[in-house]
C-alpha cells in the first residue's frame, strides 16, 4: 500500500468542512498530519479514521426527544446549591465592589434591569494604555463629579432667599475644576442666577419662595459638574504592562464613543446595557461569559453547553427575557404549565376569564394529567390504519 | 441621556460590528434564505428573532423580513452558524 501525501490529507479534510464542526475538523487535521510523519498512513487507514470520527460525532449528538432543557436546569441548579449566598465581595487588589455567587447568577438569569454592582472594564487605545499618566488623566475625565462631591459647606439663607455653597479648595483642584466653571454649569442646569464670591457660590431660586428654595437646594447638590453620567468610582489596574480602567457604575454607550477608548474590547457587566448598545447577539455572549465566570469563580464546573442553551432561549425572541414568570416560563402556551411554576391562582383565574384551552401538548401538563409525557420514548406515537390486512388475508 | 450635549469630544461614533462580543452578521439573499428554511424544514417564525432596532441590524442595513446568518465563535465547536429572522421592533 502506498503512503499518503499531506496534500491528500488536506483535500480529504476539506471535504469534511461543513459536515463536522470546525473544532473537530481542525483537531483531526493536525493529528493526521502529525501521525503521517511517523507512521505509514495508507488510503485505507485514512478512510477508516475519517469514518470513525464521523461516527463518534454522530453518536455524541443529542438524540431527538432528549429533555435538554431539564438537564440544563438541573446541571446549573445543583451546583447552584453549593454557591455562596452572601451578596457582596470586594474582589482583587483594587477593591471593586462586585456581586458574586448565587446572587449574581440569579441576577443574570433574571435579566435584571440594572445589576446591583455595575462594573465596566475599559481598555484604552494603543499608546494610551501603556502610559500611566494618560490613563490617570482619562480616569479623572470620566469619573462623575456632582456638586455634593466638592462642597465643604452648604446653607440655606432665608433672609436673602439664596442657597449658598462653599467649595472645597482641595477637592475642586483635585478634580481639575475652577469656581467660575462650576458656577456656569450650575446656572445652566438649574436655570437660575449664580453669583460667585471666591469659593462661595450664591444660587438664587426662580422665585424667592420657600418651596422653590428648598427644591433648588435638593437639585443643586446633584448637578453633574464633570465626568460621564453613571460612572461613580474609577480604578486603574496594570495588567500585563497595560493599564486597564475599571469603574463602578456603567455607561457603555457614552464610554464607547470616547476617542481614547478601544471600542472593540471595552465591556460592562450590565447585560441589558450590552443588549441596547451592542445588540442581542452580544447580549447572548455576555450572558454566557458572565454565567460561566460566576460559576467558575465559585469553583464549580458546569458544561458550557447548558449555559449556552439558557442564553439561546433567553435571547430567542430578539430581546433578553428572563427565565421565570415574566419571561420564558410566563410565555408558555399551557395554562397548567404556567400555573405550576409561580402564582398558581392568578394564572388559573386569568385563564378562566379568557376561556383558555390547554391542549396538553407539553411535559408539565401531561404529568399533571397523569399521562405519558411527550419526551424520549414518550414522544413517539403508534398509529395503525384500521381495516388493512398484512400478509395472507 | 442627559449631559446637555456638551461633550464635544465624544463625537466619534464607534463601529458595533467590530466589538469582541458581536459575532459576524450577514444578510442572506432570497435564494440563500429559502435554502436555509428548506434545509432545516422550518418556517420563518420558527427561527430565533432579532429586532429591526438592534444596533447590529441597523449597522449592516438589514430590513424586516430578512434572515441573518450569524457566525458565532463557539467554545465547543470552534465556529457555529445560527440564523435570526429580522422582526419589527
Amino acid at each position: 500500500m502506498d503512503r499518503i501525501s499531506p496534500e491528500t490529507i488536506e483535500s480529504e479534510i476539506r471535504k469534511l468542512r461543513g459536515e463536522l464542526p470546525k473544532r473537530i475538523v481542525d483537531d483531526l487535521r493536525s493529528s493526521l498530519l502529525k501521525v503521517a510523519k511517523n507512521v505509514t498512513l495508507t488510503r485505507d487507514k485514512l478512510d477508516k479514521i475519517i469514518k470513525m470520527v464521523k461516527k463518534a460525532y454522530v453518536d455524541a449528538l443529542v438524540e431527538p426527544g432528549e429533555p435538554v432543557g431539564t438537564v440544563a436546569a438541573q446541571s446549573i441548579g445543583e451546583p447552584g446549591t453549593q454557591m455562596t449566598l452572601r451578596t457582596f465581595h470586594y474582589a482583587g487588589v483594587a477593591e471593586l465592589n462586585v456581586t458574586l455567587g448565587l446572587p449574581r447568577l440569579i441576577e443574570i438569569l433574571d435579566a435584571r434591569r440594572a445589576p446591583a454592582a455595575a462594573l465596566m472594564e475599559i481598555h484604552l487605545k494603543g499608546e494610551l494604555s501603556k502610559d500611566r499618566e494618560k490613563a490617570r488623566e482619562f480616569a479623572r475625565k470620566i469619573e462623575m463629579v456632582t456638586l455634593e462631591d466638592v462642597v465643604s459647606q452648604t446653607e440655606t439663607d432665608l433672609i436673602n432667599m439664596e442657597f449658598v455653597v462653599t467649595l472645597d479648595r482641595d477637592r475642586i483642584k483635585r478634580k481639575g475644576l475652577v469656581p467660575s466653571e462650576i458656577a456656569s454649569k450650575l446656572s445652566e442646569n438649574l436655570k437660575s442666577e449664580v453669583i460667585t464670591h471666591g469659593y462661595k457660590l450664591r444660587i438664587k431660586p426662580g422665585t424667592p419662595t420657600l418651596p422653590d428654595l428648598r427644591r433648588l437646594a435638593m437639585k443643586a447638590k446633584e448637578v453633574q459638574l464633570s465626568g460621564v453620567k453613571g460612572i461613580n468610582r474609577v480604578v486603574i489596574k496594570a495588567e500585563g504592562g497595560k493599564y486597564v480602567v475599571y469603574t463602578e457604575g456603567s455607561n457603555l454607550a457614552e464610554i464607547l464613543k470616547m476617542p481614547e477608548v478601544d471600542s472593540t474590547r471595552t465591556t460592562t457587566n450590565d447585560i441589558r446595557e450590552i443588549e441596547k448598545v451592542l445588540g442581542i447577539e452580544a447580549a447572548r455572549n455576555a450572558i454566557i461569559k458572565e454565567a460561566v465566570n460566576t460559576l467558575e469563580e465559585q469553583g464549580l464546573d458546569v458544561d458550557v453547553r447548558h449555559v449556552m442553551l439558557v442564553a439561546d432561549i433567553m435571547t430567542a425572541s430578539g430581546e433578553v427575557q428572563q427565565i421565570g414568570r415574566h419571561g420564558i416560563s410566563g410565555g408558555k402556551a399551557s395554562v397548567l404549565a404556567r400555573a405550576s411554576f409561580e402564582v398558581t391562582t392568578k394564572h388559573l383565574l386569568e385563564a378562566c376569564i379568557r376561556g383558555e384551552r390547554d391542549r396538553l401538548k407539553g411535559i408539565i401538563e401531561n404529568v399533571i394529567a397523569g399521562q405519558p409525557i411527550p419526551l424520549g420514548t414518550g414522544s413517539v406515537e403508534l398509529e395503525m390504519a384500521r381495516g388493512e390486512r398484512v400478509g395472507r388475508g | 441621556m442627559t449631559g446637555g450635549g456638551k461633550s464635544a469630544e465624544g463625537e466619534g461614533e464607534f463601529d458595533v460590528t467590530k466589538h469582541q462580543l458581536v459575532p459576524k452578521h450577514e444578510v442572506l439573499s432570497k435564494e440563500e434564505a429559502k435554502e436555509v428554511l428548506r434545509r432545516y424544514q422550518v418556517k420563518v417564525h420558527q427561527l430565533p428573532r432579532i429586532k429591526a432596532s438592534d444596533p447590529v441590524v441597523k449597522a449592516i442595513g438589514a430590513k424586516v423580513g430578512d434572515i441573518l446568518k450569524i457566525t458565532r465563535d463557539s467554545p465547543t465547536a470552534g465556529k457555529t452558524v445560527a440564523y435570526r429572522y429580522v422582526v419589527r421592533g
